[in-house]
């Protein structure tokens, strides 16, 4: 499997953490080790086993299309790093032009 | 050390409601004792002294009112800094969430506070409830009152050893992997996960949604089970809490018998890799609840060896994807926003240099998994393994009432001895991990000092789903024989032995 | 822009166009998807928002049910089976309009799936498969600050309102659409009106286009004609109303038809479009973006019972197209007339308009002419005009009773639309009745006469051409207030 420094920086881009090369360094040994270890589900998961998304089995838990009270929205902006107009203000962001 | 502070919750409740005692007082006692020990043991994050002592006042003027209180009111609690708590910091231990004040309580912080419990304060955590040491928290690593060179157990080290350490006698975890269970049974204390589903998750941050559970901590199974009761129940605003009656766990604590009851040995939960001294005392544990009348069996569960590797899959897939959130937008760290930089460079930023290594290794190994071309292997066969190990675990409560096991391999290693081999770190679960992949309840309670290295050890009782009572039945069965045995509670020996000298500030 | 374009036509004889569309549908439940915040348009930035909408740590989702209920009508409307047992999913991706930075929606499990939808374009009909409706959640909303354009490209900041985050959304979208050949604008708009058309009669969705309320993304790629392998497509976003589809369609398909006939590639990628009438390039899906997708645990399976399937079938209205036979039949239109109708949004309100007494004919002229000349200006929906269907057919009703004429009805309208009240309020308040007194009408004629000596010269002559001199004059006299067919007699019994 042996991930490399290179796949770790991408998986940290995927994750949007900015990763330092002896961070990526020391992270790829480890994960290797780590995902070496948990392969081995793959010994005993076979096809006839259904999978496990929830463990205690409940299904159609809904709630009724009824209004209940909004946050103020000096709670919601109190804790934000950047506030203007009432809403919360970010750096620009690259990628899509819309 | 005033007698207050090791008195039992169930005890100290009966002295408040007798007006023996105010809830003041008791308060107060307990802040005293944080202020003289805290300093080393640091169990704390965050204590809020005026707003307790408020608290506890209300309490004592609705008493002298002749109001008829919650069987709690009264009796301070530490809490976990991951259940959100208005007017004080949440940070799950992590930097990334550094003075972040929550505009709403979680459920069982309400169920808490309605119950006049007293808040003392935010308690130490691995960051996001990611460890087995709380050596992960972005803010300091917590000491094991029993020895300040040990681990006080993770990621719930900070509530386990506020106990442990007489700062409160209640405290409240959260048990993902085993991070109630695991952390009360290197400090001698009392944890217990209750059934996915029976407490509610919501106000409580996610680490692994799907097996996240809050529980109560306590020195006694009694005072766990009077928590329990409080903290348990139905949630609306958690679609996977379970719609159905709590059992009767605080009857069940006191009822305390195991006559006729089936307990059944794990065979897998044991053997190489565990320490001799906790094989010792598990197997005379075992020899008591015997004696106490209780059938002993053993039982197989072969897929429970592959359960640390498939929560090493499932819980980073979830950390993953819950940890997300944490992008400098909204609240919390914003790192690198000098006005140039885009919002990706500095969501960027911000997550290199707010989550720790552990949060790190998890993201990256949950992103990994849920990857394209590699769920199906990874999270696919993993979710697999769940089921394998649900029908173990079916298969074994067939012909048992409860299992048992160790806790946890080990008594509490040495500070920094596992923080750079991940693996290591990670086999300080390799007991508890099954029942939260299963969703069952189960509980740490203690059984004794190792012989070996004189740290406390833990035995670990796993009932069915929506049988929590029978965990503390059989606990409190073990206790007390094992308290009459010892002459005491184990935490007297820290109380008042040598090893406890430095939690007696009298004694400084 | 400077994109080059190959004719339409020159296109359409070279490649066969094969469309896919996704259409989003913002429901219009009472409260979010999983959370009890006001479900509304237009509030002040960030007012409905809770710790759920907000991904606040701690927080978790709960379904609203009214949302499962008709997402259910939705997918059985569009001849969908509905899921037995279905789960919500996390997509994961970084984006600030999203306060989890994931989206929860439904992945390989919608709840509504295999579904068809049967359309007429000119005369022919196209079968549009309806691959799947799936539930998710809306995001943020974010405005561009700084830089000149206001756009995402050269902002220097955005600010964020997550009033419209976990709003409950239906994504419906088709297979390939093939075989439509040069109507593939025209099936795209059919397609996309015929949906909002289903989503009015459900009652599910306000459906309005400009609010965003309905959304669609349009893919189309092309195939040299003759051939069977799909091409590489482009996916239009932004595209906000019907016209707007239809006009994005035409330019992707001339514009790949130009690259491809260079002997280029086209790039997988989205594209936006822009009113003024071109596309640009968005984020390249040469990158395919990683969302790896897992089963929602916060959220449990959802399992309609067969039962509640088939109440929920009984509620459903009577599909769009057959109301819409029922109804041409009904009225008599020929399939032009109608369509017209069906194209302007006009049919509910000239069915209205005929349950209020007016005939078809006379509602579908005041709707299509002098009431779609109004919304026009105004840039809104016929419905959306301060004028009802009842009251339209009031106005007719004052037509043929001769109190008013056309001209006069018109202004009656004005009156309407401008809050006067009632058409027979404003009537009275306008003083619009005609005057149907002989005595003030003869009056009138003698004064136009005398003051036009020339014109009643030339009448008298037999040159009758120009008695519309004299009826202008009197009409002028009267402010319009006259039937001009009467003025006329008058002027031919007074100088004949
Ligand atoms: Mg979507
Ligand atoms: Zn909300």
């Amino acid at each position: 499997m042996a991930l490399t420094a290179a796949e770790v920086a991408r998986l940290g881009e995927l994750a949007r953490i900015r990763l330092t090369e002896s961070e990526t360094e020391l992270l790829a040994p480890q994960l290797d080790v780590i995902l070496a270890a948990v392969a081995r589900v793959t010994e005993v998961a076979t096809p006839d086993v259904p999978p496990t998304s929830h463990a205690i089995p409940l299904t159609n838990v809904f709630r009724d299309d009824v209004v209940v009270p909004s946050l103020p929205r000096a709670d919601v902006l109190a804790a934000a790093p950047s506030v203007e107009d009432g809403r919360f203000r970010v750096p620009r962001i690259l990628g899509e032009d819309a | 050390m005033s007698e207050l502070l090791t008195t039992s919750a169930a005890a100290l409740s009966d002295r408040l409601a007798a007006k023996e005692l105010s809830a003041r007082e008791l308060t107060t006692a307990c802040l005293e004792q944080i202020d003289q020990v805290d300093d080393k043991v640091r169990a704390f994050l965050h204590v809020d002294g005026d707003r307790a002592l408020a608290a506890a006042g209300r309490v004592d003027e609705q008493r002298a009112a002749g109001a008829s209180l919650p069987r709690l009111a009264g009796v301070p609690l530490a809490m976990k800094d991951i259940f959100t708590m208005t007017g004080a910091p949440t940070t799950c231990g992590s930097r990334i969430l550094e003075g972040w004040i929550p505009p709403y309580n979680s459920t069982i912080t309400e169920k808490v506070l309605a119950a006049g419990i007293v808040v003392l304060g935010k308690t130490n955590m691995d960051e996001f409830a990611m460890g087995s040491s709380t050596e992960n928290s972005g803010y300091f690593t917590t000491h094991n009152p029993w020895d300040l060179t040990r681990i006080p157990g993770g990621s719930g080290g900070g509530s386990a050893a506020a106990l442990a350490s007489f700062e409160a006698p209640l405290a409240l975890g959260t048990d993902t992997g085993g991070s109630i269970r695991q952390p009360a049974s290197v400090t001698g204390t009392v944890g217990v996960k209750p059934t996915y589903g029976a407490t509610s998750r919501y106000g409580v941050v996610a680490m692994a949604s799907s097996l996240d559970t809050p529980g109560p901590c306590a020195r006694t199974v009694l005072d766990a089970a009077l928590l329990h009761e409080v903290i348990a129940g139905w949630d609306p605003r958690d679609s996977t809490s379970i719609n159905a009656p709590v059992p009767d766990v605080v009857a069940a604590a006191r009822h305390a018998d195991v006559k006729g009851l089936k307990i059944a040995v794990v065979r897998e939960l044991g053997g190489e890799g565990y320490q001799p001294g906790v094989e010792q005392r598990f197997n005379e544990a075992l020899a008591v609840l015997a004696g106490l009348g209780a059938q002993i069996t053993e039982v197989s569960c072969p897929s429970f060896d592959y359960a640390l590797s498939a929560y090493y899959l499932i819980m980073p897939s979830e950390v993953s994807s819950n940890l997300a959130r944490f992008d400098a937008m909204r609240y919390g760290l914003r790192v690198g926003d000098d006005g140039t930089r885009s919002t990706e460079e500095v969501m960027n930023l911000t997550r290199g240099t707010g989550f720790g290594a552990e949060a790190k290794r998890r993201i990256i190994i949950g992103t990994y998994a849920l990857s394209s071309g590699y769920y199906d292997a990874y999270y696919g066969s993993a979710q697999k393994v769940r089921t394998l190990i649900s029908r173990d675990f079916d298969a074994a409560f067939a012909h048992a009432d409860v299992l048992v096991s160790p806790t946890t391999p080990t008594t509490a290693f040495t500070i920094g001895e596992r923080v750079d081999d991940p693996l290591a770190m990670y086999k300080a679960d390799l007991c508890t991990i099954p029942s939260n992949l299963a969703g069952n309840c189960a509980m740490s309670v203690p059984v004794g000092l190792s012989p070996d290295d004189g740290l406390p050890v833990g035995l670990q009782i796993m009932a069915p789903a929506l049988a929590d009572d029978r965990l503390y039945r059989v606990g409190a069965a073990l206790e007390q024989a094992l308290t009459q045995q010892w002459g005491g509670p184990l935490l007297d020996t820290l109380a008042t032995g040598p090893a406890g000298a430095h939690l007696r500030g009298g004694l400084r | 822009m400077s994109d080059a374009l190959m004719s339409f036509d020159d296109a359409m004889a070279a490649f066969d166009p094969v469309l896919g569309l996704e259409v989003h549908v913002e429901l219009n439940t009472a409260t979010k998807m999983f959370c009890g915040c006001a479900n509304v348009f237009g509030s002040e930035p960030n007012t409905n928002t809770c710790p759920v909408c907000l991904g606040l740590p701690g927080s978790l989702p709960v379904v609203n049910a009214k949302a499962i209920e008709s997402a259910i009508r939705i997918g059985l409307s569009l001849g969908c089976d509905i899921a037995e047992w279905c789960r919500f999913a996390r997509k994961n991706y970084f984006y600030p309009d999203m306060t989890k930075d994931f989206q929860t929606s439904q992945y390989d499990e919608p709840i509504a799936f295999d579904g068809r939808v049967e359309l007429e374009v000119d005369g022919e009909t196209f079968v549009i498969e309806i691959e799947r409706a799936h539930m998710e959640e809306d995001a943020g909303k974010l405005v561009h600050a700084g830089g000149v354009t206001g756009r995402i490209g050269d902002a220097e900041y955005s600010l964020v309102d997550y009033n419209r985050a976990g709003t409950p959304l239906i994504e419906i979208v088709t297979r390939p659409i093939r075989g439509t050949g040069a109507k593939a604008p025209a099936v795209a708009k059919a397609y996309v009106s015929y949906l909002r058309d289903l989503m009015r009669a459900l009652g599910v969705s306000d459906v309005r286009m400009e609010q965003g309320s309905l959304r669609c993304d349009a893919n189309v790629s092309l195939m040299p004609t003759g051939e069977t392998e799909l091409g590489l497509r482009t996916e239009t976003k932004n595209v906000n109303s019907l016209r707007s589809i239809e006009a994005a369609l035409t330019y992707e398909i001339r514009r790949q038809a130009a690259v491809l006939a260079a002997g280029g590639k086209v790039h997988q990628e989205t594209r936006h479009w822009h009113e003024e009438g071109y596309t640009t390039p968005g984020r390249s899906k040469e990158q395919a973006e990683d969302y790896r997708y897992f089963p929602e645990p916060d959220l449990v399976p959802v399992a309609p019972s067969r039962e509640w399937v088939e109440e929920l079938r009984a509620t459903l209205p009577e599909a769009p197209d057959a109301k819409r036979k029922r109804l041409q039949a009904a009225w008599g239109f020929a399939d032009q007339e109608f369509a017209d109708i069906v194209n302007a949004g006009a049919l509910d309100l000239i069915e209205a308009t005929v349950a209020a007494g007016a005939t078809a004919p006379t509602a579908r002229k005041w709707w299509l002419t002098e009431l779609a000349r109004r919304a026009n200006e105004t840039g809104v929906e016929l419905s959306e005009l301060a004028i009802t269907p009842t009251q339209v057919a009031a106005v007719q009703a004052l037509v043929e009773a001769g109190t008013v004429n056309d001209k006069l009805a018109r202004q009656v309208i004005d009156g309407v639309l401008a809050g006067e009240g009632e058409p027979a309020e404003v009537v009275a308040g306008r003083g619009l009745a005609v005057v149907s007194d002989d005595g003030a009408l003869i009056s009138a004629v003698d004064r136009a006469i005398a003051a036009n000596p020339d014109v009643a010269a030339k009448i008298r002559e037999g040159k009758m051409a120009a008695a519309g001199a004299l009826i202008g004059a009197v009409m002028k006299d009267l402010r319009g207030q006259a039937d001009a067919a009467r003025v006329r007699e008058l002027i031919v019994e007074r100088l004949g």
